[in-house]
């Protein structure tokens, strides 16, 4: 090393220098303040326009809320109480509260069955939700929809009791058949689900829904908040399904098949949902025999599944595109048939990262469930805007029942969109 | 030569409809092409029989007739000796109107929200956080309800407007904020160069034009400058004067004046009116998607790594350089995408006009003409029909946006 | 960690240290919120020189010549580059940036501007070169890393050691006259490891001023004037590359050169 300088560079050093804190004005509030709110003009600027805001909303808010009155029984009595002063009237909420949350019509000795059904969808929702819990649980996911329909619905326990049945047949044949060949089991369990509803349809008695153990309620008698709940959780149930198999159709390789599953995903989302409401409300009765009558419920139903059957397709698309092409080919190389390796490989990966964007899907679903007002169903919206604001008690509290609207769709989409931020967080670190 | 043997002649079994990768796809689509025909079939036939009953048919002449009913939001002429199909037009062009302005004020909100939210101003950034939340877990129909509410409700009616000392007053005199709708100065030409107002219009915008492209040429004068000398003029002040100075000599000249809106009876007069429904329509699908849009800027910035925006200050770029020329070009190929589809959405949205009776063509053909002819089949399949072409027109924008700015890889 | 030995012949003519002092890093400390990052940190760099920092993961190499060009900000201490120092002065900061050069371990180039333009922006936004002058610039420099031919093209279409290869172009079109590299090497392919680090020997032969983070210990034997060894925040042990590696002194040193080349 004939070009070092003579000096040597050489040096150890001596002992290890501890950690020590950072110098004292580097800590502390007062550092706080000056880095994140004040560290230069325009943003302390910022920051007093931020203040200034906040102020103006709570100047604006706070005493029309801690004045408010919960207890009279109309809004002159409401505005005698207030006396000029500002202050809401929350008196409509507690008045009206079983009308937003259950519709006009639901009877009152009745509302047990839909808050029931309500908790044990949570307990359903649960093991789809949290991979965490037993798997023995998706059983009584299984069950859910038949016992919730019987819940809400009342009337003959045999009508719920044979679709489940129709269902548990298929699924028994296809368990049977299907390991042999996926053609056989599938249209096989088709038949015996058939066999069983007409044989079950015949044997229900003429009198079963008189004497049921839960009183008949017609679908018109639905309302409120849970008509709400209820068409999101069921349109969204109905339309995964439907989605995975749109989704595939449009992966597929059979021209027919791709294109009627790309024509069907692209005209739904072409177009707004209340169209497609409009198809419920007025059109759709003329595409069913002519002396069934399909009642506007059902109907809203399944225009909303195919709305979002499509949407969740385009978002399962994305998650099979995101599998690595590997995959694909492993499960063809070790001699999978198509319906095994989608099953068994692909599907569950595929899912499994398109849960967040089928969870958004599902969020945006349930805030377009308040469109069923403008075809005159009496959801949350249509509640407030039809017979509580035109009742003569309740003529112009527009503020307390929008608010309350406003607060029940943001608890429970705010809640919905934090689980599913919590969920990519976990499947980001889980894929590492 | 060869040691295989000819492929043994099979004769077609039944079974390789099944089996046989070359007959398989064939089969599994002529069942689909079956079933498929099946259902239309079925719901065809229910179709003929259903309108056989009640004795209709469909057909598209009832667009010619005259449709009876007003519209006061309009952009086009129109009343109610004019056709069905005429009213759908006005509806039509009210979409357009409402879809347009409703994308650039969502647009300037989703960006400031957006890039507000990253700021380092902690206040600030939660201020955004909390407006994203809010309005993006809200049903947008409570939105245009709330604020079609405030619209109604709250403003005062023209009647306190008048007397010597009224209840309310304009503001600078000139915008009258009412429960019918808001009230602005109209600006018109006294000694326009002719006579039709559009005409004069024209004549502004056609300054604008040449304005515009007189700034591009300084542009790239500067380019050209700063490519030979390195060193870039400084264009603003030119620019500004190419954009203001004709502009202000062309007000001037044609005696730009403002007609103010004046009460007059129950009402105001004069001035433009933007109507009740349209203005809680256009603020609420612009907030609404402002805050997804806020959602979409900010992720776009984000994406970008850290690691560039370091190597361009290694490489001694000023922030506001490195904004400009590393994080922006390529920020934007992540948020328009998602940005033109947000536009889709307004368009859709839009649609909800029905609820607070703005008279977009949901309204128009989809509500009062379906109601009055009775033909529903014919109006909902138009009113698809125009939203299913104006989505495929925005998605055929958008591929051609991604195809020019995707980036190269291997 | 490849022990690269290289065939080629290293040519020392120009590879002399100069007398005047390039970098000045006088008991600096730095804390990231309350972590003690780096701790006392004294070092002299002459015009010239030729360090290689190694050292465990997490013991702040990185962020030790990040503060070089102010990426990192210092709390304590002082920095002198090239006599002007680390302060808030944007004015500083500017003259230093421009004057020493960095190649990060992701190369990141701009994946939106072709090769070529990654080149040539900083010459003409910061230097104010006229674009002729900065393209033929870019040529050179792209010449030098052997890829003119790929001018053209985008990032995103170039290999790994391509990549870097223009980062170290992109860097140099800047005339630094001190290079950081901070671990150049470690995110390729060892095929591609021997061309980068062949374009980092050039610059050696020709006088550059290198501080260098990475594990090549093959490169710090051959190239190397002066080996850091670093440990939780603080410089253990610096040598020449020959005691350094034949003879460590601290215990630390030991066990992380028994680790690192091992076996
Ligand atoms: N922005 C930051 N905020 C907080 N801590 C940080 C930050 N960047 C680095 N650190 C911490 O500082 C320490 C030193 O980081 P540094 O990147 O300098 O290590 P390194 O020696 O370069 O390691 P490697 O060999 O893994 O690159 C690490 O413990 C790291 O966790
Ligand atoms: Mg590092």
């Amino acid at each position: 090393m004939s070009d070092q300088t003579s000096t040597s560079v050489a040096f150890v050093a001596k002992d290890t220098i501890p950690p020590s804190p950072p110098p004292g004005r580097e800590t502390g509030i007062v550092k706080w303040l000056r880095e994140n709110l004040f560290s230069n003009i325009p943003n302390s600027i910022l920051t007093i326009v931020s203040l200034y805001v906040i102020f103006i909303v709570l100047k604006n808010t706070m005493p029309w809320i801690v004045n408010g009155v919960w207890t009279t029984s109309s809004l002159s009595q409401c505005r005698e109480v207030l006396n000029g002063e500002t202050g809401a009237c929350f008196s409509v909420l507690t008045e009206r509260w079983n009308q937003l949350l259950y519709g006009f019509k639901y009877p009152v000795d009745q509302y047990w069955r839909p808050n029931l059904a309500l908790l044990l969808m949570i307990v359903a929702a649960a093991p789809v939700l949290f991979f965490d819990l037993p798997r023995k649980l998706l059983l009584f996911t299984a069950v859910y929809p038949f016992l919730a329909y019987w819940l809400i619905w009342g009337g003959s326990v045999y009508v719920p009791l044979i679709a489940l049945l129709g269902f548990v047949a298929a699924t028994v044949v296809f368990q049977t058949f299907g390991k042999g060949s996926f053609a056989i089991g599938f249209f096989g369990a088709i038949v015996a689900a058939f066999v069983v509803w007409m044989v079950g349809g015949a044997l229900i008695p003429e009198t079963a829904s008189e004497n049921a153990l839960l009183s008949p309620v017609p679908s018109r008698d639905l309302g409120g908040f849970m008509l709400n709940l209820m068409l999101g959780a069921t349109c969204v149930s109905l339309s995964l399904p439907i989605g995975i198999v749109l989704a595939l159709g449009r992966q597929s390789d059979m021209p027919l098949i791709k294109w009627v599953c790309v024509i069907f995903i692209e005209f739904v989302r072409g177009v707004p949902l209340i169209t497609l409401l409009f198809v419920a409300s007025v059109m759709l009765s003329y595409f069913f025999p002519p002396e069934s009558s399909v009642d506007l419920f059902l109907r809203v139903v399944i225009m909303i599944t195919m709305f979002a059957s499509a949407y969740i397709a385009e978002v399962i698309r994305g998650g099979l595109a995101a599998l690595p092409k590997g995959q694909y080919e492993a499960a063809d190389s070790i001699g999978l048939a198509y319906p095994q390796a989608m099953r068994l490989i692909i599907l569950p990966q595929a899912l499994k990262i398109s849960i967040p964007g089928i969870v958004n899907v599902a969020v945006g679903l349930f805030k377009d469930t308040t469109l069923v007002s403008v075809i005159s169903m009496f959801d949350l919206v249509g509640m407030i805007r039809g017979p509580i604001l035109a009742s003569t008690e309740w003529n112009g509290v527009y503020w307390e029942l929008l608010g309350f609207a406003a607060l029940l769709f943001f608890i429970v989409c705010y809640g919905i969109s934090q689980y599913s931020q919590w969920l990519e967080r976990r499947l980001a670190t889980d894929h590492r | 030569m060869t040691i295989l043997t000819d492929p043994p002649k099979e004769s077609f079994r039944l079974s390789m409809l099944i089996y046989d990768t070359r007959y398989r796809s064939l089969t599994f689509q002529a069942i689909t092409a079956a079933v498929l025909a099946l259902c239309i079939w079925y719901l065809g036939n229910n179709l003929i029989q259903n309108l056989r009953a009640a004795g209709l048919n469909i057909a598209f002449d009832f667009l010619g007739d005259p449709s009876g009913y007003d519209i006061n939001q309009r952009l086009v002429e129109y009343d109610s000796q004019s056709t069905h199909a005429r009213a759908a037009l006005v509806g039509l062009l009210n979409t357009v109107l409402v879809a347009f302005l409703a994308c650039v004020t969502a647009t300037v909100f989703g960006v400031i929200a957006g890039v507000l939210r990253l700021s380092n101003n902690w206040l600030v950034s939660k201020l955004m956080a909390a407006y994203v939340e809010i309005f993006r877990n809200i049903p947008v129909l409570i939105w245009i309800i709330i604020i079609f509410t405030i619209m109604t409700a709250v403003l005062p009616g023209p009647r306190a407007f008048r007397g010597d000392d009224p209840a309310s007053s304009m503001l600078f005199g000139s915008f009258a904020f009412t429960n019918r709708g808001i009230y602005t100065p109209m600006p018109w030409f006294e000694s326009g160069f002719f006579a039709s107002a559009s005409l004069n219009w024209l004549v502004v915008l056609a300054g604008l034009v040449v304005s515009w492209i007189v700034s591009r040429r300084i542009t790239a004068w500067a380019t050209a400058k700063q490519e030979a000398t390195g060193v870039r003029p400084k264009t603003m002040l030119p620019v500004l004067a190419v954009w203001l100075v004709p502009f202000l000599v062309l007000m001037l000249v044609m005696g730009l004046t403002w007609e103010i809106p004046a009460l007059k009876g129950f009402n105001f007069q004069g001035g433009i009116k933007i109507g009740g429904p349209l203005i809680a329509l256009w603020f609420a699908l612009s907030i609404y998607t402002g805050a997804f849009i806020a959602e979409n800027v900010r992720a776009g910035i984000q994406a970008i790594s850290k690691g560039q925006t370091e190597a361009a200050a290694a490489l001694g770029l000023r922030p506001r350089r490195v904004m400009n020329l590393v994080v922006l070009p390529q920020a934007l190929r992540v948020i328009i995408p998602p940005l033109i589809s947000q536009y889709l959405n307004i368009t859709k949205n839009s649609s909800l006009a029905i609820a607070v009776g703005y008279a977009d063509i949901t309204a128009t053909l989809g509500g009062i003409t379906l109601n009055q002819t009775g033909r529903a089949i014919e109006s909902v399949l138009l009113l698809m029909l125009f939203y299913l072409t104006a989505s495929l027109l925005i998605s055929f924008g958008m591929n051609l946006y991604n195809a020019s700015v995707k980036l190269k890889e291997r | 960690m490849s022990d690269l030995n290289y065939d080629r012949q290293i040519d020392r003519s120009k590879m002399q240290i100069g007398s005047e002092v390039a970098i000045e890093i006088s008991e600096m400390n730095k804390w990231y919120g309350t972590f003690h990052v780096l701790r006392d940190i004294n070092l002299t760099v002459n015009s010239g020189e030729r360090i290689v920092i190694c050292g465990p993961s997490g013991s702040g190499k990185s962020t030790l010549i990040r503060c070089i060009n102010r990426l990192e900000e210092h709390q304590a201490g002082r920095i002198v580059v090239d006599g002007t120092e680390l302060t808030n002065d944007l004015k500083n900061i500017d003259k230093i940036r421009s004057e020493v050069g960095m190649c990060f371990q992701h190369f990141n180039l701009f994946p939106h501007l072709t090769i070529l333009e990654n080149c040539t922006l900083a010459p003409i936004w910061v230097r104010k070169t006229p674009k002729k002058e900065a393209i033929e610039t870019a040529m050179h420099y792209l010449e030098k890393v052997k890829i003119p031919d790929q001018a053209n093209k985008y990032p995103g279409q170039l290999s790994g050691g391509q990549q870097q290869r223009v980062a170290i172009a992109r860097s140099l079109c800047m005339k630094p006259r001190i290079m950081l590299f901070d671990e150049p090497t470690s995110a390729l392919d060892p095929e591609m490891i021997k061309e980068v680090l062949d374009t980092m020997i050039e610059l050696a032969e020709e006088g550059m001023t290198m501080i260098c983070v990475t594990h090549e210990m093959g490169f710090a034997r051959q190239v190397a004037n002066r080996v850091i060894f670093m440990d939780e925040g603080q410089i253990v042990e610096q040598n020449e590359p020959e005691e350094f590696f034949n003879n460590p002194k601290s215990e630390r040193t030991k066990l992380f050169l028994s680790q690192i080349l091992g076996h």
